[in-house]
């Protein structure tokens, strides 16, 4: 790395206006031959099948100049921050500061989430969303075994969340079993599954992983998608049964909860009951999660990820290790899937794409790899975020990507910080993990 | 067997498709050792500007079809090559030594940006263009009427497939810059010192392998008549497919690849489901994977500690 060292000074020397509009001029003339094609000239089928065009130019010039004025201020706040980073602009006392209140973050949020239903008790809107980021942070606590601890890049995550969700659905659509004999059913197959799909990738690595796993998501999407017998096809299944207290249905009816409380019915009591319920599934896996990262198998997760030659050399099985992190991720995302298909009483394969994972994947890695509370305000930022761009439904997802290519350039390893190793041998290594490729030091 | 015979003639076409996309992934991953996941939508932009250029081409008169074809080609190349270049700066170079994660999903990133931007620039929409290259030759005429057919635009696709292959292999043998590319396939660290320009050869990699999926666009929307905003994501998971059973990092292997599942879905579709083609594509992924994980002409990988 020390060799970028003088290379990073002349960036810094070489500055002044000739040197910006000269990087300014060549982006814009890079976006004009791009957009020109894409952007100022638009096809369309038209009345008669025959395919039409007409042009754009005033959105060709405008996008071209906004290249060339975003250039200019990229380079500028470059020079103007320096090679050092933000870090550095922020004073140390507030550091502390900040470092301090962050160990009050986790109680506060925690103490504030119990009491959203009673704040928000009469907004129906801010607690579907809180049942949203809730089953999002879910998905990200349980994802961040598999990627966070175990470092196995999985990008068919949402493939579990779908088996749970149909396990549930089919049960209790066919056999009419109840929302609590299933969830344990539901996260005891998307664990089978997760073994099932954990036996032919052990032996990869890396990027060879990522790939399988994302060929094995979609694999159970299209397999869901055409076997119209069991799953109902694209059209999915309907009338998925609402959770009950303990065989108490949350309904209007004489033998609903209301009328065994004596209350009035209202059908936010439905609303507040499944609140409590995601609530309680998440604090279930944040539970487990740090519970197991203190246990051998947890150590030779992170241990795994930092170096798996030397885990082996080590005689840690890797074996057993990769796949009870495969096991307990997909269990998680199986119990995920059976909440959200009770919730939304239907479900289609539309709900369970490539970027359904990769949502809950970035937002594991916004959060920092293997940080819980970090993967808790990731979703939370997350999901917020896609809400703020409801409106703007079509530029959600290039705005979404753009954010993720942003973020890893500039904070690889999260925004919000990760998770160093639990236990080190002798001491930490000297040069952090951030600055290095595989985890050597 | 007629039957057997053009399905073996379109699965050869289409696997030349994929073997044109499959050498972008497998150069990227011999010389920067990462998978390009957003080279799937650089193959479907290639298709659009192949469509739009067409479309204005047309529109300014010209009639004479090889010379458009030509033109089209020469337009979607460049264009599409820039996109290559681009994705190359913006999303990879600065990462190139970085925890090994973080390439791929700033990959991942990259590609919902292409192919949403086409979605958002173009519509969602399929577009459909009438057939340019019309007309064809009956091979052979069977006992029940079933005829063996070889149309002009097969012929087209997998001449300009062989006439590019030609000329990428002797670009890659011959040239400095395929030299340079070799040397930084062995060590990037000797090579720089040895003078190449490292940076600047990874660039040309990214370029040449845009150009031939851009290639692939337009033998796709030849073929097929049709681009849509969301092709890229299949082609080019069945494209890397391609390379890996091959052996990634092998370029006759990434042809030979493309060339072996083009077959398979091809006979899969006409003896077993269309439905299930692409599951079984994914699943000779994973197979492939497991018992030959360096492919068929793959070196086998060295672990460094």
């Amino acid at each position: 790395m020390t060799a970028t060292a003088p290379e990073r000074t002349a960036v810094r020397s070489a500055g002044g206006t000739p040197f910006i509009l000269k990087k300014a001029f060549l982006s814009a003339f890079v976006a004009l031959i791009l957009f020109s094609l894409m952007v100022g000239i638009r096809t369309e089928a038209g009345p008669s099948g025959q395919l039409i065009y007409w042009t754009r130019f005033g959105e060709l010039a405008s996008l071209v100049a906004a290249v060339f004025g975003g250039s200019i201020v990229v380079e500028l706040l470059r020079q103007w921050i320096g090679p050092d980073g933000a870090a550095a602009l922020v004073p140390q006392p507030v550091q502390r500061m900040t470092a301090a209140a962050g160990r009050l973050v986790a109680p506060l949020l925690l103490i504030f989430t119990l009491l959203v239903p009673v704040i928000f008790y009469d907004q129906r809107y801010i607690l579907d969303l809180a049942i949203l980021v809730l089953t999002y942070v879910m998905l990200g606590w349980g994802l961040n075994v598999v990627v966070g601890l175990a470092g196995l890049l999985d990008l068919g995550y949402v493939a579990f969340y779908a088996v749970g969700a149909y396990s549930y659905a089919l049960l209790a659509t066919n056999f009419g079993l109840s929302f609590w004999v299933c969830l344990p059913l539901a996260g005891i197959l998307a664990a089978f599954w997760g073994m099932l799909l954990g036996f032919p990738v052990l032996r990869l690595r890396g990027d060879y992983l990522a790939i399988v796993t994302l060929a094995f998501g979609e694999i159970i999407r299209l397999v869901i998608i055409n076997w119209q017998s069991l799953t109902g096809g694209p059209n999915g299944v309907s009338g998925i049964p609402r959770p009950t207290l303990f065989g108490i249905p949350l309904t209007p009816g004489g033998d609903g909860l209301a009328a065994k409380l004596g209350i009035e019915f209202s059908p936010t009591h439905r609303i507040v009951f499944l609140f409590y319920v995601i609530l309680a599934m998440a604090l279930l896996t944040n539970w487990v999660t740090i519970r197991l990262r203190r246990l051998p198998i947890g150590r030779a997760w992170e241990a795994l990820r930092e170096d798996e030659v030397a885990c082996r050399a080590l005689g840690i099985n890797t074996t057993t290790t990769k796949l009870t992190a495969f096991a307990t991720g997909a269990m998680f995302g199986g119990l995920a899937g059976a909440f959200f298909a009770t919730r939304q009483g239907f479900i289609s394969p539309e709900s369970f794409t490539f970027q359904e994972s990769a949502l809950v994947l970035a937002i594991v890695v916004l959060g920092g790899m293997g940080s819980q509370l970090g993967v808790a305000l990731a979703a939370l930022a997350m999901i917020g975020g896609f809400e703020l761009f409801r409106g703007l439904e079509q530029y959600r997802m290039l705005v979404f990507g753009m954010a993720m290519v942003l973020l890893m350039i500039w904070r690889p390893r999260g925004l919000i910080g990760h998770r160093a190793p639990t236990v080190y041998l002798k001491q930490a290594q000297a040069i952090s993990s951030d600055l290095v490729k595989e985890g050597h030091g | 067997m007629d039957y057997f015979a053009q399905q073996l003639i379109n699965g050869l076409v289409l696997g030349s498709i994929y073997g044109l996309i499959a050498i972008g992934y497998t150069m990227v991953y011999g010389i920067v050792g990462m998978i390009n996941f957003a080279h799937g939508d650089i193959f479907m932009i290639g298709g659009f500007i192949a469509l739009i250029s067409f479309l204005v081409l047309v529109s300014f008169g010209l009639t004479a079809v090889p010379v458009i074809l030509l033109l089209v080609l020469l337009v979607s190349m460049a264009i599409t090559a820039l996109y290559g270049w681009t994705v190359e700066r913006i999303a990879y170079r600065p990462l190139r030594h970085s925890f090994r994660l973080a390439p791929m999903l700033s990959a991942i990133g990259m590609s919902f940006v292409l192919s949403n931007f086409s979605q958002v620039a173009q519509g969602a929409r399929v577009k459909p263009v009438p057939p340019i290259i019309t007309g064809g030759y009956m091979l052979h005429e069977g006992a029940g009427g079933f005829v063996v057919q070889l149309s002009n635009v097969q012929i087209v696709v997998v001449l300009t497939t062989v006439v590019l292959l030609a000329i990428f292999t002797w670009l890659v043998a011959r040239t400095r810059l395929g030299r340079d590319m070799r040397a930084c396939e062995q060590d990037q660290t000797m090579a720089a010192l040895l003078g190449v320009d490292v940076d600047r050869t990874i660039s040309m990699t990214f370029v040449i392998g845009a150009a031939l999926a851009a290639v692939a666009g337009m033998m796709y929307l030849l073929y097929y008549g049709l681009v849509d905003f969301f092709m890229g994501f299949v082609a080019g998971i069945k494209a890397f497919t391609a390379a890996v059973l091959g052996g990634i990092g092998s370029l006759p292997g990434a042809m030979l690849g493309g060339l072996a599942i083009g077959l398979i879905e091809t006979l899969w579709s006409a003896y077993f489901s269309v439905e299930y083609k692409d599951v079984a594509a994914f699943s000779i992924l994973i197979v492939v994977l497991i018992f030959l994980p360096t492919g068929l002409l793959g070196r086998p990988e060295v672990e460094k500690v």
